[in-house]
């Protein structure tokens, strides 16, 4: 964590590599993080309201219609009796209705033209941590790697090992450590796009941290949040964790060869998940004992078709 | 906890507005956040006062207001309160929801000078 700022970003690293940008405090101290293209939105509006002040001493009251435009620079008591010291200069407000995610989004928007402009299929996969992703990963890439060019970029805090086990079923990944930090986020990916380079028309699979909280807020740019959920967990968890499975199109519930031995409710589970997304497709797998595999990867088939469709639509221009 | 990043993005809202206002200090910024959007209140005010040190932001105290949930049912074909993901219609019982209104994330106005 940057000990200056406390930002959390500076110790994400995509395979070894930080990536530093100099990053400038108010007092002038500079250090370098991970605060990248700057997209400056700077309209204002001024923030016009009545109220009753007073003058240099001489007191007298404003009515309701006395109303003082931007930059009004004297100073006056608030009605919620608010008053400012003396010797302090005035203040005013200054409305920017921005969402506090504008930046992330913009480069979730930059990486789904991206994807899109080459036919690329892109799905973030979300789970808690030992939900069996990695496995699910490398069990469904020997079997599409033989039709469908596949690329994957992992988010862990620490260590390459995913990449690694990637790797070793012959498609190209790139590991993000995101040290301290528990999620990925949209800037991160768009630089692993780049260092990437993911062949047109192919898929490419993002592995997310480990984390059934942080990654629900932040949209990467995908086509999808796939939510892994294995049957050695609580079937509550939908409604535990809500927000990832109402961000999420598809549940993929998983290690359901462990189900003779287990006390799981996959009804229940189901109910859960669609009380808080009833539009949530439900599929339940085996990555390790093939289960379910043909049409989990049926689905991930026609959508890599789609996005290739897409691409070739001509786009319509507006007049 | 993801609340850093968020606070991190409003000090960067925050340290662009005082820039484009000529602003010596920012005295408070005022958020809005929706009862369903993803953020845990005191652990974005850690954060903040974390994040805010050394900027422009470093005095100023943060001020939430929290707007109500709300839901499209589609058995009621109505708009209905919503106090939780995961929650029922109060009317119906149905979870057949659509959330329209409480997933909001917003700096809404920023008091400089």
């Amino acid at each position: 964590m940057c000990t200056t700022c406390g930002c959390g970003n500076g110790e994400t690293k995509i395979e070894g590599e930080a990536h530093g940008h100099e990053h400038r405090h108010a007092d002038g101290t500079a250090h370098s993080h991970d605060h990248d293209h700057d997209h400056d939105h700077d309209h204002d509006h001024g923030h016009d309201h009545t109220h009753d002040h007073d003058h240099d001493g001489r007191g007298h009251d404003h009515g309701p219609d006395h109303v003082h435009g931007p930059g009004c620079g004297h100073d006056h008591v608030h009605h919620d009796g608010h008053a400012h010291a003396p010797g302090l200069p005035p203040s005013r407000m200054v409305q920017i209705e921005q969402d506090i995610l504008a930046k992330n989004n913009q480069h979730a928007r930059f990486n789904r033209e991206f994807l899109a402009e080459r036919g690329i299929f892109a799905v973030n996969l979300v789970s808690s941590p030992g939900s069996g992703k990695t496995t699910l990963l490398t069990e469904s890439i020997k079997r599409l790697l033989p039709s469908l060019p596949i690329t994957v970029i992992e988010g862990d805090q620490q260590t390459t090992n995913d990449a690694e086990r990637i790797r070793a079923t012959g498609a190209p990944a790139l590991q993000i450590n995101t040290g301290k930090g528990c999620h990925l986020d949209a800037s991160m990916v768009e630089r692993a796009l780049e260092r990437l380079q993911p062949p047109e028309e192919s898929v490419l699979f993002i592995e997310n941290v480990g984390n059934l909280v942080c990654p629900a807020a932040f949209d990467l740019g995908e086509a999808h949040k796939v939510v892994v959920l294995s049957v050695t967990e609580g079937e509550d968890k939908p409604l535990k964790y809500p927000d990832m499975f109402k961000a999420a199109t598809l549940m993929l519930l998983n290690k359901v060869d462990l189900l003779p031995y287990l006390t799981y409710d996959v009804a229940k589970c189901i109910e859960y998940a669609r009380r808080v997304n009833p539009g949530i497709e439900v599929l339940q797998v085996s990555a390790t004992k093939g289960d379910g595999m043909d049409t989990w990867l049926a689905w991930v088939r026609l959508h890599a078709v789609t996005a290739r469709h897409a691409r070739a639509q001509p786009k319509v221009v507006a007049e | 906890m993801h609340e850093m990043s968020l606070a991190e993005g409003i000090v960067q809202i925050v340290e662009t507005t005082a820039r484009a206002n000529d602003a010596g200090t920012v005295r408070a910024v005022w958020l809005e956040l929706g009862v369903l959007s993803h953020v845990e209140h005191d652990a974005l005010r850690f954060s903040f006062d974390v994040v805010k040190r050394g900027t422009v932001a470093d005095g100023a105290r943060l001020e939430i207001r929290t707007t109500p949930g709300r839901a499209w049912c589609m058995p009621c074909g109505d708009s209905v309160d919503l106090a939780r993901l995961g929650d029922p219609c109060p009317r119906c019982g149905s979870h057949q929801l659509q959330v329209t209104q409480g997933e909001e994330m917003r700096v809404k106005e920023v008091e400089i000078a």
